[in-house]
């Protein structure tokens, strides 16, 4: 036992309402108000997680965001969270929380036999053990490591919470709602502007809470609330368990409000977490500073904590960290915290400042209350493991960094340091300023600002209060200022008393080692002191190599208590200031944010929307597996009873070639192209001639990007002079539109043009067969589709009960087929009456697998043809592109390796042995060898009673007829197949000129 | 990041797409030799500093812009619309969104 809960005091706990908790099944009890780690440490708790690298023994450090040690697993089941800090997750009845990265035990931890053979694991160890060994060492040794690498276990189950994603508008964000932050938001609302506060605590107030000052004769408590009321009163939207993480370009800040984390669980409609994207005119950073750890040998042991974080678990949840406490110090905090602590009833066993002298007065009241003050001297080592049981207090020369003599060696439970105070630099940094190095602070502190930001109170370096209070207050008048805002009433600055002055620390932090043991500088990354020098030696001195070298400041708490002391170790190493050794940049974000809170409800089917042809519902009802195609839901095949895909496909493509099918195509792109100009406009586009094509006729094309790669096929139909149905591919409807726009609006803006998407204007499909004449007549009430009337690439007007339909002749499949256009919502109705038609031709629809073997039977390309790499003449197109007039990319097509004769080109493969043929194949000499070329399509082709592909060969267009093998070495499968034409079927196209 | 369209106002990035170098001119449409068009769908310099971009107002009015932004801090320094409604306010309003 250690900490314990004091019989009085504890501004933020209400004492009348306790609530119990679980910490490693073990039950606990803990009072409303507190944190999980107050409550820890109230119910006497040390031992809380274990190190990361090291495995090492780790309590509870800080009484905030900056917490290294104690990360824990909160929650069971769906919500179970790691690495949640126990300084920040607020106490709520039946909370679960678990340590992590040990095993078996806390208590007993296997791995811990990393901390004894710490020689092996210094700065580099990942690069020299295992990657300096070669490649076989690292492939071996991967999984061990990453098993034995990070912190806390996530959760493989679907996060039942809500989050949500908001946007906020103001003109000044105020980050921070310590006595800056207050006096910012006082100053700037007054003026009536629009004003949001945030901050990541439960509680505004920040260092107020401990400072024991008053107020204009208030408690800091009661002016905090009083403060608040005033900024409401003001109309300033106050936020709490806010935390700005992220500062992006534009002045817009990335917040996340914690609605739920302080409840068991989120109450009905209410979401988890809200991320807030904050666009704010100004942001006042009053984003405060976090303490420093001093460097000493032990100084991670169980009950080492900063002397900040022990007074305000004093002050705000009415905890003893100890039942004797040393407080070990290079300013005055430490004195003052000891002080403070004493008149709460803490006992103060002694206090170690390594100055010679301290303030008088100071030293004067530690006398009269009968603490014990050792100055010129330094805790040189800390005794007990798995807690703290007692310090090894020594002289200590500053000039000379050397040792003295032991003075004396007391038991204690508790060690609080006090290493100085360095400003919150993170959302500056993040904003583009370098920070500028602080001599007095021995810290870094913002530099001038690149967005639109002012930085006041300790976040600037004023550190003590009555600065901290103007500072605020003329920030935000600043920041008013800035908006254009007119003089509003000055807020008085309130009067003082009793409030601490600055605590400007002593330039030594670091005590030199004592018996071997590890001094920390990162606590989380398990980083020392010798880490650090190891780096310089090895050369790695740049900030930038010393961070990723020993992984400094990369934990979870991006180095919050290291970064400062490590880049005055290195300085020091490298006989350089600290300013020339300079700062990382940070990086958003400031603390962890769930992904959650970024996607918000973009989850699930609510991540992009499902896009439904009219037809859905019907195919669903008709036995069809849909599947995505691009962003439509399509259907793959139409399954009866006992019918494998396969079985589905092929008498599906079957019935197309012996009889009549109809696919549903609504999910074609559909642009209207209209316009005096809209045929030169596609002759352009398109690499064939477009100028001549007669109203009334419709023409197939193909799109070339600039570089003269194909970028999309489909059709045009030119419904009249200056009017255009241009069609595109299911997956390019958005390129080509916004390919079009931009000719349009940026190349050349001298055609008269406009395009308008109607992809879901018209509702599609496609009747294919040699009966599709008969049936498609049949269904018209009018309309004439004859081949006199609708010869092959004609276009017709008619009407299918009371739907108009326009109707081109083209064929897909290679049958004789018709594409029917109507409205969107008559879709149904016109597919419906297509298929009453056909019953006497026993038509049925067909899906995406037999639309593919149709089109692969003859050689058609798709997507998977035109990847990105292919030319016209690579799928044996050439022929089509005009040579009489400019379009795009025409004049890249003859470049050289465009004409090479060793160019892969499209074939046709036929399997010899009857194996199928796996997509993505390559394409060897049989026996092996290199790669000739790889597998695009495949399919069983009912109409060769073979499997087939398409497939781009080197060279192919010499070798038809060659043998070769697909080799699919991930399954290890190799298939004899011939090389053919890549039109295995009716190549003369005989069957669609009916 | 934010981009004041002269259509729309100011928006979100995430409504808009990428659209490249702003400073790039297409050859002229008879060019049949490769070379100058090679330069315009490879080179690019990579400026440090204010760029000319295009970007495309892909989930708005739809138009092209020609947007000047600082590549060092990603400040938009100016905006206007690519083409044929460039420097001509006046007409955007009639013609609408």
């Amino acid at each position: 036992m250690s900490g314990y809960r004091l019989p009085r005091g504890g501004a933020h706990v209400e004492r009348d309402r306790p609530f119990s908790f679980r910490f490693d099944g073990e039950q606990m009890h803990g009072l409303a108000g507190d944190t999980l780690a107050s409550a820890l440490l109230a119910s006497g708790r040390v031992l809380v997680g274990r190190s990361f690298k090291y495995h090492r023994p780790r309590g509870v450090m800080s009484a905030g965001p900056e917490e290294a040690n104690a990360l824990v697993e909160m929650r069971a089941g769906a919500r179970h969270e790691p690495n949640t800090r126990a300084t920040m997750a607020e106490l709520y009845e039946g909370l679960e929380a678990a340590s992590q990265n040990r095993w078996p035990s806390l208590a007993f931890d296997m791995m811990a036999v990393n901390d004894r053979l710490s020689p092996l694991f210094s700065a580099g160890f990942y690069y020299k053990t295992f990657m300096g060994t070669g490649q076989a060492t690292w492939h071996f040794c991967e999984r061990f490591i990453r098993k034995a690498a990070g912190l806390g276990r996530g959760t493989h189950l679907a996060d039942p919470d809500r989050y949500e994603k908001r946007n906020a508008f103001c003109d000044v964000l105020v980050v921070g709602a310590g006595p800056a932050g207050l006096m910012a938001a006082r100053a700037a609302a007054a003026s009536g502007l629009r004003v949001v506060l945030a901050d990541e605590n439960a509680r505004p107030g920040g260092r107020l809470h401990e400072d024991g000052a008053s107020l204009d004769g208030r408690t800091a408590a009661d002016w905090i609330a009083h403060e608040l009321h005033e900024l409401e009163r003001h109309g300033v939207r106050i936020m709490p368990r806010t935390t700005v993480y992220g500062y992006f370009d534009g002045n817009v800040l990335g917040a996340v409000e914690r609605v739920a984390d302080h409840k068991p669980l989120p109450e009905p409609h209410e979401p988890r977490q809200r991320h807030w994207t904050i666009h704010a005119r100004r942001v006042v950073l009053a984003t405060g500073a976090i303490e420093r750890p001093l460097v000493f040998s032990g100084n991670d042991a169980p009950g080492v904590m900063l002397a900040s974080a022990g007074l305000a678990h004093a002050q705000r949840h009415g905890v003893a960290v100890g039942r004797s406490v040393v407080v070990f110090a290079n300013n005055d905090g430490g004195a003052r915290t000891a002080l403070a602590l004493d008149r709460l009833g803490v006992s103060i066993k002694a206090v170690v400042d390594i100055r010679r002298e301290i303030p008088t007065a100071l030293a004067a009241e530690l006398g009269a209350r009968g603490i014990r003050l050792e100055t010129g001297a330094v805790v040189a080592a800390t005794r007990g493991r798995k807690a703290l049981s007692g310090v090894d207090i020594r002289g200590f020369d500053p000039a000379s960094g050397a040792l003295g003599a032991n003075i004396m060696q007391p038991s204690c439970d508790a060690l609080l340091v006090a290493g100085g105070w360095t400003p919150s630099v993170h959302l500056a940094s993040q904003a583009g300023s370098a920070p500028v190095y602080d001599e007095q602070l021995q810290s870094f502190v913002p530099g001038s600002p690149r967005e639109a930001w002012t930085a006041c109170g300790a976040a600037a370096g004023m550190l003590d209060l009555a600065a901290c209070l103007k500072g605020g207050r003329d920030a935000g008048l600043a920041a008013a200022a800035a908006c254009g805002a007119g003089e509003g009433s000055l807020p008085p600055l309130p009067v003082l008393e009793g409030a601490a002055g600055a605590e400007h620390p002593f330039p030594v932090f670091d005590v030199p080692a004592t018996g071997g043991a590890k001094r920390f500088v990162d606590f989380q990354h398990d980083v020392t002191a010798d880490d650090i020098e190891l780096s310089n030696r090895e050369g790695f001195r740049s900030v930038e190599h010393l961070k990723r070298y020993t992984t400094l400041g990369m934990a979870a708490d991006q180095g919050k208590t290291s970064n400062v002391n490590a880049i005055a170790l290195m300085a020091r190493a490298r006989g350089l200031s600290a300013p020339q050794v300079g700062t990382t940049r940070f990086r958003m974000p400031y603390t962890a944010v769930a992904i959650g809170a970024l996607a918000g409800r973009e989850t699930g089917h609510h991540f992009a929307p499902t896009r439904r042809t009219p037809m859905h519902d019907w195919h669903l009802a008709h036995g069809a597996e849909m599947m995505p195609a691009g962003i439509w839901m399509r259907p793959r095949a139409y399954f009866r009873d006992g019918e494998t895909l396969r079985d589905a496909y092929v008498r599906e493509a079957t019935m197309v070639r012996e009889g009549v099918g109809l696919v549903d195509v609504s999910t074609l792109g559909k642009i209207d192209v209209q316009g005096p100009d809209a045929a030169e406009f596609l002759n352009r586009l398109y690499a064939n001639g477009f100028a001549k094509l007669p109203v009334g006729k419709a023409r197939y094309g193909v799109m070339l990007r600039e570089d003269g790669i194909m970028f999309d096929d489909g059709t045009a139909w030119r419904l009249a002079e200056h009017r255009f149905l241009v069609t595109t591919t299911t997956a390019n409807a958005g390129p080509v539109l916004a390919h079009m726009e931009h000719y349009l609006e940026v190349v050349w803006p001298e055609l008269r043009v406009h395009v308008t998407s109607v992809t879901d204007r018209f509702a599609a499909m496609a009747i294919a067969g040699h009966a599709a004449r008969k049936v498609l007549q049949a269904a018209l009430a009018e309309g004439d589709v004859s081949n006199e009337a609708c010869p092959h690439m004609g276009i017709a007007q008619g009407r299918i009960g009371t739907h108009r339909v326009m109707i081109a002749r083209l064929s897909f499949s290679g049958e004789l087929a018709y594409e029917v256009f109507c409205d969107w919502p008559a879709g149904l109705a016109v597919w419906e009456a297509l298929l009453e038609a056909g019953l006497p031709e026993r038509i049925a629809p067909y899906g995406l697998e037999a639309l593919g073997t149709l089109r692969i039977e003859k050689g058609h390309i798709t997507g998977a043809e035109m990847d990105g790499r292919t030319t016209l003449a690579d799928v044996g197109l050439g022929g089509m592109a005009s040579q009489r007039k400019p379009y795009i990319g025409s004049a890249m097509t003859s470049r050289p390796a465009f004409v090479d004769p060793a160019r892969p080109v499209m074939v046709g493969l036929v399997s010899t042995d009857g194996a199928p043929i796996r997509a993505g194949s390559h394409l060897t000499a049989r026996g092996g060898g290199a790669s000739l070329g790889h597998v695009t399509a495949v399919t069983w082709s009912p109409a060769l009673k073979a499997h087939i592909a398409l497939a781009f060969l080197s060279g192919g267009r010499g070798r038809h007829g060659e043998a070769l093998e697909a080799a699919f070495p991930l399954k290890d499968e190799r298939v004899a197949v011939t090389v053919t034409d890549p039109c295995f079927y009716d190549p003369d196209g005989s069957r669609m000129h009916v | 990041m934010r981009i004041d369209c002269p259509c729309c106002g100011p928006r979100g990035v995430a409504e808009f797409s990428y659209g490249g170098d702003g400073t790039l001119r297409r050859p002229d449409l008879a060019t049949r030799e490769a070379e100058p068009f090679s330069a315009y769908v490879y080179d690019r310099e990579n400026p440090r500093g204010p760029h000319v971009e295009l970007w495309h107002h892909i989930a708005g009015c739809r138009h092209w812009l020609r947007v000047t932004r600082n590549t060092l801090t990603h400040e938009i320094l100016g905006v206007e619309m690519a083409g044929r409604f460039a420097g001509d306010a006046a007409r955007i309003e009639g013609q609408g969104a």
